[in-house]
């Protein structure tokens, strides 16, 4: 059964947020996501220091399976990028919610957290 | 519910995800796909192949039925066991559907897919007026295909020391029979291994014997993975019944000679072959992206033959875990070269390979 831990924030096209101590938020895919799309085999990251709206594309995962864009949950500015995932995309699949981290933002409209899900909502729209 | 085999209950204890394929619940991959088929090239993994379908063909002109129904020639099987692999073509030359036929002592066995059951069926009965012969489905038996380089040795283990001996003996491409039990030396994944055709109520005992011994249950997933890094077409995808077995890269399973046998089929694809000698009609080639990415079916090729642009398209595209970059078979005009894959917009470039991309664990093209 997949994973839907508390305290995180949950976009419906299966991010997940984190609000850390110091207002920025770190956003990753959900442990839902990973399962559906199998094995993780390339990640092109977001673009560090870029400017994103919601919902805009800011990542692609390839699966052996299938493609799947990575939506922005939230507006801000892309301060941090994981890296560790060029080379081992499977960090995904393994630690979803840990390691497996896409980026961190600064958001510019924190109002817009409200609009995303907890994880009883969430984990309701998976079923 | 779709239809489930002997063995649905041992993909559930074994922690697969099913999936729907053709009307049946399969298991698509149990815990990884990656793993599943590193497992099959290095050591040992089993497959429930059981929704595809096996009929028995018999009767005094079971042999001139089946020259007439296939593009390759059951005269070639001299000796009872040998198998050949076959196209089944419609009148238009487009692919019915491919299969394996094996001679039996007495009679033949086809293995066909499962997708097309009904239709092939149909069509046999179909185009059997005027022979003497009957056409018997076997849907109470199972299938199982062990495979990998200690498959043999493993599936040996557990047989009786005579049949054992015999099994080791086998040659590629040839079966036997032990009671009940039909061995083949056959299969989809570019590895040393063998199809197991047997009673319903005999699978479940030997998928538990197997996994004891260390045999790893793979999926549907990986079964995609292995078989398209051995370059080995899927029916529905690589070719259909408006493709031609000369644009899927299956003119060698074509037995021109004798010229006399009348085989369904047999003036369209004698058409195609000259069309393609002209560079009229495509061919099914190999591709190989060394970039980050992955080729998908259906993805469009840009290339260029005689200093044109011209185009063709995916058939099958995959991630290749065992050469850690993307692969793909693909239609694209005969004398293309300098080709691209239209990936998201971007022109990514792709090399031109033969249709063969790892046998025995390692990579054999170029």
């Amino acid at each position: 059964m997949s994973s839907f831990p508390e305290g995180l924030k949950y976009a419906a096209t299966h991010e997940w947020v984190r609000v850390e101590s110091d207002g920025s938020v770190t956003v990753g895919i959900t442990d839902h996501a990973q399962e559906l799309l199998g094995d993780i085999v390339f990640i092109e990251l977001p673009k560090l220091g870029a400017d994103v709206s919601a919902k805009q594309e800011i990542s692609v995962v390839e699966s052996v399976k299938a493609a799947s864009d990575i939506y922005a949950p939230i507006s801000g500015k892309i301060v941090a990028i994981n890296d560790a995932l060029l080379d081992s995309p499977e960090i995904v699949n393994s630690s979803p919610y840990g390691d497996g981290w896409f980026c961190r933002i600064v958001p510019s409209d924190k109002s817009e957290l409200d609009e995303l899900l907890d994880a009883n909502g969430y984990a309701e729209i998976c079923e | 519910m779709g239809h489930r085999t002997p063995l649905y209950q041992k993909h559930l204890d074994a922690n697969a995800r099913i999936v729907d394929f053709g009307g049946w619940d399969m298991p698509i991959q149990y815990q990884s796909l990656i793993e599943e088929h590193h497992a099959v090239r290095q050591h040992a993994g089993m497959f429930d192949v059981s929704h595809m379908t096996v009929v028995d063909v018999n009767g005094a002109d079971a042999k001139a039925w089946l020259q007439y129904l296939l593009a390759n020639d059951v005269d070639r099987l001299k000796e009872t066991g040998k198998a050949l692999y076959s196209a089944m073509l419609n009148a238009d030359g487009g692919v019915v559907d491919d299969l394996i036929v094996y001679r039996r002592q007495e009679g033949y066995r086809l293995v066909v897919n499962c997708g097309t059951r009904d239709k092939d069926l149909a069509w046999m009965q179909q185009h059997a007026k005027g022979f003497q012969v009957s056409i018997t489905y076997r849907p109470e038996l199972a299938i199982l295909a062990v495979h990998g380089p200690e498959s043999i040795d493993k599936v040996c283990s557990l047989l009786a020391p005579d049949v054992a001996a015999s099994v080791q003996a086998l040659g590629n491409f040839k079966a036997l029979e032990s009671g009940t039990w039909f061995i083949a030396r056959t299969g989809y994944t570019g590895e040393r291994g063998l199809e197991l055709i047997i009673p319903s109520e005999d699978a479940p005992a030997l998928w538990d014997k197997l996994l004891t011994i260390g045999v790893r249950p793979i999926g549907l997933g990986a079964r995609d993975t292995l078989r398209l890094e051995a370059g080995m077409n899927l029916y529905g995808h690589d070719m259909n019944e408006s493709v031609s077995p000369i644009a899927a890269n299956m003119i060698q399973t074509i037995a021109w000679e004798p010229a006399s046998r009348q085989f369904i089929g047999r003036a369209a694809v004698e058409k195609h072959r000259a069309q393609q000698e002209a560079g009229e009609l495509p061919c099914l080639t190999g591709l190989v992206m060394e970039e980050r990415g992955v080729l998908r079916e259906g993805l469009r090729v840009v290339c260029t033959v005689n200093g044109q642009e011209r185009e063709g398209v995916i058939t099958s595209g995959t991630f290749s875990p065992t050469l850690k970059h993307s692969i793909a078979l693909a239609r694209i005009p005969v004398g293309s070269t300098d080709c691209h894959v239209d990936i998201r917009g971007k022109l990514i470039p792709v090399r031109i390979v033969k249709p063969n991309f790892v046998r025995f664990g390692a990579k054999v093209f170029e």
